[in-house]
């Protein structure tokens, strides 16, 4: 019995025409595209972007080359020099490179950090044109974190309670 | 002597090509509306940057294509290789001669409109086998083979249904087979009521024939990336792509003529100026069904082959020839009151 009225279900295309109900729904549905250049997703606090060196707010950098972040560094992305400041003898960073190639942008840097230096920033939206741009210098990083600074610092505010 | 040729060379142009340009613009403005109704029941938006709402990225498509190099492959066949694109093309073009738009605007009024249609729509098939021979390539071959046996299988429902059709409108002449739907009923005067199930077979068939989802076994991208013209590209593609679309136009057309009545409108004549007929009524009716190929295209998944071969055998052709007994009995016996008015 069953095989007969299957034999009429499938001769009536019921089914076929269940299936254009439902893509008929979804033409008029709400569409899910983000229309990305003029939209953006709300990004989390603890988004994890391009790198970026931190300053106190008197101007002097915190990274102390502690190489902890260099040690840490799954992907081995980090390569740091040091040697003692010449005007005041303090030890610091002479070459602070990180090859975003290698990054795995795993955070494991901000988190080895003693003195919040190495940040992840939410910049995502960065290109490089030339051969070698990959390899992000001491003063870019500076500068990237210069220039996000207040972002930065407001994310880590916001994510203190949990850190 | 001008007046002569005027006559016999200058004005037949000119009406081909007030056939064969807005065809040309439907295919593109096809193609933009393909992917802009596919894009929303995928609950994607479609192209929306070129132009305002992306009206002109069909246009920007085409220019893309034409300025592509035309690969021809090692060792194939370069005379068939380059004419089979036109083979599929002008039967496509060609069939438009006899399709009627409204009582006057026909290019060719041929008592035999039926089968000239019929003769066109099987001649493409021609230049689908020659670009899969000719590019010798295996998944070429393949995919002109299936849609070769695809084409054939189904062109024997198409035909039958047409059969059906003829018996009802006394006529191979597709301006008499409208006017034999005409009547005071309207809508109900039309071939699709008393025809339903052919009429469904017919617009199925018609699908598979276009070889368009879910028949596209001749193209399929998963098995035999892209069949018959993987190896064309840039204008050569562009021909087999426009054969296409246009073939599909077509045969949403000739649905709508055969089957609804053509430029005829489905409000009885009684009611003021909806009820009149005119040639937006075919277009809307046209429109109606170009929009259910994409609606199948979004909503179906590809048949396998050997499924495809048991649809057109084992259901259609027996359905179909069942129903030209009844169509015959209908017109025999009188059952039904059409083919009176006209």
């Amino acid at each position: 019995m069953s095989g007969i009225t299957n034999y009429f279900k499938s001769l009536l295309l019921i089914e076929l025409f269940k299936g254009m109900g439902l893509t008929m729904r979804y033409m008029f549905s709400p569409k899910y595209t983000m229309r990305y250049p003029m939209e953006h997703i709300p990004k989390s606090n603890r988004f994890r972007g391009l790198h970026a060196l931190r300053r106190y707010a008197n101007g002097e950098e915190r990274c102390i080359a502690c190489k902890l972040c260099e040690a840490v560094c799954p992907a081995l992305a980090i390569t740091i020099d040091s040697a003692p400041r010449e005007s005041d003898g303090q030890r610091r960073t002479t070459r602070y490179d990180i090859d975003l190639f290698k990054c795995i942008f795993c955070g494991f840097c901000e988190e080895s950090c003693p003195v919040d230096s190495i940040v992840e920033t939410h910049v995502h939206e960065y290109h490089f044109e030339k051969r070698g741009e990959n390899v992000v210098t001491k003063s870019q990083l500076l500068a990237i974190g210069d220039r996000f600074e207040h972002e930065v610092a407001t994310a880590r505010a916001q994510d203190a309670a949990y850190r | 002597m001008g007046e002569q040729i005027l006559n016999q060379l200058v004005w037949p142009v000119i009406y081909i090509l007030c056939i064969a340009v807005p065809v040309i613009l439907a295919v593109a403005m096809f193609v933009y509306w393909e992917r802009k109704v596919i894009g929303w029941m995928h609950v994607r938006m479609g192209p929306n940057k070129v132009g305002p709402l992306g009206l002109l990225q069909a246009f920007a498509d085409v220019v893309k294509l034409l300025i592509k190099e035309v690969i021809l492959p090692t060792s194939a066949n370069k005379f068939l290789y380059y004419l089979a694109p036109l083979l599929a093309l002008v039967p496509a073009m060609a069939a438009w001669a006899v399709i009627p738009f409204n009582d006057k605007m026909v290019l060719a009024n041929v008592n035999a409109g039926v089968l000239y249609l019929l003769a066109m729509t099987s001649l493409g098939v021609y230049g689908i086998i020659l670009a899969g021979w000719a590019s010798n390539s295996r998944y070429a071959l393949l995919g002109a083979m299936r849609s070769a046996a695809q084409v054939i299988s189904y062109e024997l429902a198409m035909g039958l249904c047409l059969v059906c059709v003829l018996v009802l409108a006394g006529s191979l002449n597709l301006t008499d087979i409208v006017h034999a739907q005409a009547g005071s009923k309207g809508i109900f005067e039309w071939f699709m009521w008393p025809l339903l199930p052919v009429f469904v077979i017919y617009f199925i068939s018609g699908v598979a024939e276009t070889n368009r989802a879910p028949f596209d076994v001749a193209e399929g991208e998963s098995e035999i990336v892209a069949g018959f013209h993987v190896e064309y590209s840039g204008s050569a593609f562009a021909i087999f792509f426009l054969a296409e679309y246009a073939n599909m136009i077509l045969v949403s057309f000739l649905a709508a003529i055969l089957f609804m009545g053509g430029w005829l409108s489905p409000f009885p004549a009684s009611v003021p100026f909806l009820g009149q007929g005119s040639f937006f009524w075919l277009f809307a009716k046209a429109f109606a069904f170009a929009f259910l190929f994409l609606w199948f295209r979004a909503s179906f998944p590809r048949y396998r082959y050997d499924q495809i071969m048991r649809l057109g055998w084992k259901v259609f052709i027996p359905i179909t020839i069942v129903w030209v007994l009844v169509a015959g009995c209908m017109k025999y016996f009188g059952w039904v009151s059409i083919g009176t008015g006209g």
